[in-house]
């Protein structure tokens, strides 16, 4: 018990010190602020992928609508700022908070049943939640968007830097939040539902109980990425949020392996990446995104990664411990 | 006086707008039924579906023999590319998880929908579908256009025939032996591989048929304009039962009057919400639909 908070704390600490650095970076100038932007964005994006894998790879029930979960994130973010003036932490808490009562009101039908309602009802919501953007004129300005929004701070020197270290630090604690919970009891409970309804529920697992579990925290996570998404953008648009920006995260989850943390991050960095470098493709981008959906699905539906993880700490303990732990090591790398 | 008219006027557009969800939500249970997979690319059949027609009308003119040729061209394109769908993205995904599946599906809608934005021919733009001109028959105070006659009638009457095909013929007793039960189908002698391709063949005509109508109705087409319709069949299909087809053709007819009293009554940005509130309350209350029938999962 004690030897994994002490391992949780210094992989906590590799990752603040990489994130201090990259930020620095920023600042002096050696990252410049475009490549800076790019980075950003992934970071958002890992954000909201990450809590798509936790419904659809590791829970198993493919969900369409997180763009939507993500609007009402980045709308909410955005009036208790410039509305009520609340700071931008709870200002983001907020919007986790407010969305997660939506993944609740939602997932309440559609969990209970087998099949796949989930997919279409999320997918439903999705297009429902921008009409009523678009409808609410006096809150969320309407079809011409919310102009305005303030930045993570006013220093516009500082503002890249800034913008990357927030949503940097929130992705580091997804991450953490995410692998706890997956190896603990809750976790294995959510994986079983995966692997097999019937038997979990045999088992004793209250299936609807943990999908709903599951929904929520996916809700709160991808409220939490809008969130992030209102200061760093400035701008908001009910058209920003579409199905396809919903499937743009199912892509990258499926190409890093659902039920992959570390492929969803990878996959994360690599698409967001691609897609600036692929402008020069122009419309003929939109047609890769689904070929690379059907191409994976029908020759390496595992992804990237499958279900496996890169685990920095048994890399480090292969590297520098002596040879007589090497072994357990391994053994303990691989399970994970 | 005037709610009673309006309400009429409606129930008439309902009926009209109800007959073209019901043959798409017919495709959407049909695959269902055989081979448990939600066909997000249904409505991007339609899509493909309006275009053909659309090319057809545009070359030709609108007479009554176009309008035949271009239903009938629309058909056997859609139902070939449903085979080529089924044959290269679905048939090797059939024992593979079903997320999997419907990602795959997901995959083939954008990819439609998109591919169409960018062939030359299609483009992103708004097109004009030509269609008749439309001639009004007042019937006491309520308005009956030509173009809702028509869209009713080839609607009711391909109904028909898919009911007499799944009923009456052969290949229909197939189908509905490889929907009750694939292997034990397979062990008596079925094709099941070709009964399959010929089940998305049948739904992609009939959205096919759809879409044409869809388009007369509602004359313009454009590359993303299937997916709100094939949602809203998607909902009609699971309201009447999902698997079973008089409960499609119900769910439709209920899902096209609800759409229209909501434009005429509530509000016409509503008219979108509707479809989803009825599918939330359905599968809150029924989940099985309404001639659905209640399946316990068996190990």
């Amino acid at each position: 018990m004690k030897k994994n908070i002490a391992n949780g704390l210094t992989l906590a600490a590799i990752a603040v010190v990489f994130t201090g650095i990259l930020a620095a970076l920023v600042y002096i100038g050696v990252i410049d602020e475009y490549t800076a932007q790019i980075l950003t964005l992934a970071g958002i994006n890992i954000i909201v992928a990450l809590s798509l894998n936790l419904i659809s790879g590791f829970t198993g029930q493919l969900a369409l609508g997180h763009a939507g979960f993500m609007a009402v994130g980045a709308y909410t973010t955005a009036v208790c700022i410039m509305k009520f003036n609340f700071p931008m932490l709870l200002a983001i808490l907020t919007s986790g908070l407010v969305t997660a009562v939506f993944g609740l009101i939602i997932g309440f039908p559609t969990l209970r049943l087998r099949g796949d309602y989930l997919a279409i009802v999320t997918l439903g919501f999705g297009e429902i939640i921008r009409v009523i953007m678009i409808n609410l004129e006096q809150i969320t300005g309407g079809a011409a968007g919310l102009k305005g929004i303030p930045s993570f701070t006013e220093d516009i020197l500082l503002a890249p830097a800034l913008s990357m270290l927030w949503v940097f630090s929130v992705m580091i604690i997804t991450i953490i939040l995410m692998s706890n919970l997956i190896k603990s009891s809750y976790g294995r409970a959510v994986l079983s539902v995966r692997e097999d309804e019937i038997a979990a529920n045999s088992m004793g697992i209250n299936v609807f109980y943990y999908k709903m579990y599951a929904f929520t925290i996916s809700a709160f996570i991808a409220g939490v990425g809008g969130g992030l998404y209102a200061p760093f953008f400035g701008y908001l648009n009910p058209t920003m949020f579409n199905f396809l920006k919903s499937v743009d995260f199912l892509v990258i989850v499926v190409l890093g392996g659902m039920g992959s943390i570390t492929g969803t991050v990878i996959a994360g960095f690599v698409l967001t990446y691609l897609q600036e470098f692929l402008r020069f493709l122009r419309d003929y981008r939109l047609v890769i995104y689904p070929l690379l959906l059907i191409f994976i699905m029908l020759f390496r539906p595992s992804g990237l990664m499958g279900n496996r993880e890169i685990s920095i700490l048994a890399l480090w303990q292969r590297l520098f411990k002596s040879d007589r732990t090497q072994s357990k090591v391994d053994k303990a790398g691989e399970r994970q | 006086m005037g709610f009673l008219h309006e309400f009429l006027q409606q129930m008439v557009n309902g009926l009209s707008l109800g007959s073209i969800y019901a043959l798409l939500a017919l495709g959407y249970t049909m695959v269902y039924g055989i081979v448990k997979l939600i066909n997000f690319a249904h409505g991007d059949i339609l899509m493909l579906g309006a275009f053909g027609g659309f090319f057809v009308l545009a070359a030709y003119g609108v007479t009554p023999l176009t309008f035949v040729l271009a239903l009938l061209v629309g058909m056997i394109v859609c139902a070939v590319v449903g085979i080529v769908i089924e044959k290269t993205c679905y048939k090797p995904l059939r024992n593979a998880p079903r997320i999997n599946a419907l990602i795959t599906a997901i995959g083939v809608s954008i990819f439609i929908e998109n591919g169409a934005r960018v062939v030359k021919v299609i483009g992103p733009n708004p097109k004009e579908f030509p269609t008749f001109k439309t001639v009004n028959f007042p019937i006491g105070d309520v308005n009956i256009s030509q173009i809702q006659i028509i869209v009713f009638v080839v609607s009711i009457a391909l109904m028909f025939l898919l009911t007499y095909i799944v009923n009456h013929t052969k290949l229909g007793k197939a189908m509905r032996a490889v929907s009750f039960d694939r292997p034990a189908a397979y062990l008596m002698g079925i094709n099941v591989d070709w009964i399959i391709s010929f089940t998305f063949a049948l739904g992609s005509a009939l959205a096919a048929a759809a879409g044409i109508l869809f388009a007369s109705a509602y004359p313009q087409v454009e590359p993303y304009m299937g997916i709100i319709p094939g949602l809203k069949a998607f909902v009609a299909a699971v309201l009447g039962g999902i698997g079973s087809i008089p409960g499609a053709m119900l769910g439709g007819f209920i899902m096209g009057i609800a759409e229209t009293l909501t434009k005429g009554f509530i509000s016409s940005q509503l008219a979108d919400a509707i479809a989803f509130g009825i599918l939330i309350l359905i599968l809150v209350v029924k989940p099985s639909g309404i001639l659905g029938k209640n399946v316990s999962e068996k190990v």
